[in-house]
């Protein structure tokens, strides 16, 4: 079989968010081509970004992605903070944060439920697996709608949250208000840790990857919405540098741009987060993580799924944090007065490290923008795993390799909508 | 009688109204006992032909192959429903067609040329019979479940087409336009979010478009005198249903 020539080909891959395709070619034992195509539409947010006000970003760039809309908010946030040189209150900052562990919360509780653990128990869908495990399917969701809960609790709305503006919110809550979300959210806790255990039994492919890593840092905690950048390879850079680091090219066949960290292949994302941080994670995430069999790193990819488990019982824990410690800061946002110059911000989207950048004049008018998803940085990283998953497994059927090939995309959770419609390069504006 | 069949479709969009399907977590269990879900890629690998009793379409049409894929599903569908302000109205990547596209892709590639785009963003509607709009950017949960509903009974849905500020005096929210004097689209927008953004003390930026008959000029002075200047009032009627609320220039 490994002789002849094979090609492996999915169309419109399913339970991935946005519009991909893959295409791998083997010749005589070797993979010659392996191709993730995104051929999501691009929509240009960079370039019609110019001209609007400095404090339009936020609402606008939450429309690259229906199912990470905090994280764009939160990296143009920190990015035109940085530009105009102001920095939040605590309270303020503690607010992002907790809003942020909404969305880590509900993205991951869905990609789990609704589009990984399928692949595991041999379903097609969420649908076809609560006809055998209901509960299973019902915990899931009921984990997803906490994370909702505290998205619209905080944000406003669940998607494209409303409440959320550069300097901080437009009104925050009282203690009083979070108390019901505060229990909601122990519920959810007992939810997460059987959904760690759950994913625990799985059987997972064996592969270990050794591509770089990226990932956002903060002393003394594992970083969510702000942070230096950390890799696996050299020193820390601070979010400024990141363009000195990080270099897109356009490739023919994805309206998403490729990504490299110095030069070299990486991977942003849960396992990144973890390899990189995992010291971090307090006593109920650390132990559930080894509960599960993970050690300090995870370099497989299909064992993602137990790290986002473990990331979803941190965000719930470090959501009841912030909310335990509540008092409505006196201000719900700082002023933030342009000026003209250059920000950075990033943050850690549930797919991984978000960046964005802004140019703004002293009119407060935005010159140029630029923003590199996760999705777009883990194409070539995605690709390499294709090729590796595709050449370890070549005695399987064409039917049942092109499964295994379609399910090693879905261990990103890749946000195809997120990376067509920010593939950017470097560009200055006018 | 048979299972009625829905099918979800996505053209150019953000993924979030299709989302709002999946967050309906209380409801899309006994939904998918109702309804057969045979076409929905974000959720679901099983892919059934057609012809489909209701489809949900989402996003706008941007590029050549998206042009003949609408009238694809159209034909394949026997009630068609759009879905938020991409499907309705362009959404904001319509920007673009105020604008040069063979530039704006220049911006962001460094090889348009491998790019496949439309020099414009357009609704469903411009191409093929639309049966109903779901508006907003993103749509309604209740209205998306309220929709669906309807429509296994057998009656049309209830949709609303006032302005945000019959929202507003539902909820009981002080009238942040003229108690709190901030600059507030609620007055010319589609009610139907149930004035979210007034009831954080924020004014409504406008994400479900204008209502039927949206008195603009009387709205656009009140602006003004709230602070917004030419500028702004431009920008704050070109985002999400520019479209539809693109100013005209004098």
């Amino acid at each position: 079989m490994s002789h002849r020539s094979r090609q492996l080909k999915v169309s419109s891959l399913a339970r991935v968010e946005g519009e991909g395709a893959l295409r791998v070619r083997v010749d005589g034992g070797r993979v010659e081509r392996a191709e993730l195509n995104i051929y999501e539409p691009p929509r240009f947010f960079e370039a019609f970004l110019r001209g609007r006000a400095h404090t339009e970003p936020p609402d606008i760039t939450a429309r690259i992605c229906g199912i990470c809309p905090v994280a764009y908010q939160t990296s143009a946030c920190n990015a035109i903070e940085d530009a105009c040189g102001v920095t939040l209150d605590p309270g303020i900052a503690e607010a992002r944060r907790l809003l942020y562990c909404g969305e880590w919360i509900s993205s991951h509780a869905l990609h789990i439920h609704l589009l990984h653990a399928p692949d595991f128990l041999g379903h097609p869908d969420a649908i076809s697996l609560a006809t055998r495990h209901r509960d299973v399917v019902e915990r899931g969701l009921a984990l997803k709608k906490a994370g909702n809960t505290l998205l619209e609790t905080i944000g406003g709305r669940a998607i494209h949250p409303v409440n959320v503006r550069v300097g901080g919110f437009y009104s925050l809550p009282t203690r009083a208000d979070l108390r019901p979300l505060a229990e909601t959210l122990r519920r959810a806790l007992d939810d997460a840790l059987a959904t760690v255990r759950w994913t625990a039994g799985f059987e997972f492919p064996e592969v270990e990857l050794d591509h770089d890593l990226l990932a956002a840092s903060e002393p003394g905690r594992y970083a969510i919405a702000d942070g230096t950048l950390r890799t696996a390879s050299g020193p820390a850079f601070a979010p400024r540098e990141f363009p000195e680091h990080v270099v897109e090219t356009q490739v023919p066949h994805s309206t998403a741009l490729h990504a490299s960290l110095d030069g070299h292949r990486y991977l942003t994302g849960p396992l990144a987060r973890y390899t990189l941080n995992s010291a971090l994670l307090p006593e109920t995430a650390r132990q559930a993580a080894a509960e599960a069999g993970l050690g300090s790193v995870c370099r497989n990819p299909f064992r993602s799924i137990l790290v986002r488990g473990v990331e979803i019982v941190y965000a719930i824990e470090e959501a009841l944090r912030i909310i335990d410690a509540w008092e409505r800061p006196p201000r719900p946002s700082v002023e933030v007065p342009p000026r003209a110059g250059t920000g950075h911000g990033i943050s850690e989207a549930p797919r991984g490290t978000l960046y964005h950048r802004y140019e703004i004049g002293a009119d407060g008018l935005i010159r140029a923008a630029t923003i590199i998803p996760p999705t777009s940085q883990n194409q070539a990283a995605i690709e390499a795993d294709l090729r590796r998953v595709v050449e370890d497994h070549l005695d399987l059927g064409d039917a049942e390799l092109t499964d295994l090939a379609e399910r090693t995309i879905r261990n990103y959770d890749p946000c195809i909508s997120c990376a067509a419609h920010f593939l950017d390069i470097t560009w200055e504006g006018r | 009688m048979p299972t009625p069949t829905l099918a979800v479709w996505k053209f150019a969009s953000c993924d979030g109204c299709q989302l709002t399907l999946l967050d309906c977590e209380d409801e899309l269990l006994e939904l998918a006992g109702r309804v057969r879900i045979a076409h929905f890629l974000e959720a679901f690998s099983t892919v059934v032909p057609g012809p489909y009793d209701v489809s949900l379409v989402e996003g706008s049409i941007t590029t050549a192959a998206d042009l003949r894929r609408i009238q694809e599903v159209r034909a394949a569908s026997k009630t068609l429903i759009t879905i938020g302000a991409c499907a309705t109205a362009g959404g904001i990547q319509a920007l673009r067609n105020f604008a040069d596209v063979r530039e704006f892709a220049s911006i962001v590639y460094a090889n348009p040329h491998y790019v496949d785009t439309l020099a414009t963003s357009t609704p469903v509607a411009a191409h093929v019979p639309v049966d109903y709009e779901l508006h907003g950017c993103p749509i309604d949960r209740g209205q998306l479940l309220g929709t669906i509903t309807a429509l296994l009974a057998g009656r049309a849905p209830d949709l609303p087409d006032t302005s945000v500020c019959t929202d507003c005096k539902r909820r009981g929210v002080t009238c942040v336009l003229v108690a709190g004097g901030t600059p507030c689209l609620g007055p010319v927008t589609r009610a139907g979010c149930g004035a979210l953004c007034p009831g954080v003390g924020r004014g409504c930026f406008g994400c479900f478009g204008p209502m039927a008959k949206p008195n603009t000029p009387v709205l656009i002075p009140l602006l003004r005198s709230r602070g917004l200047s030419e500028g702004d009032v431009d920008r704050v009627f070109s985002t999400f249903t520019v479209t539809e609320t693109r100013r005209e220039e004098p």
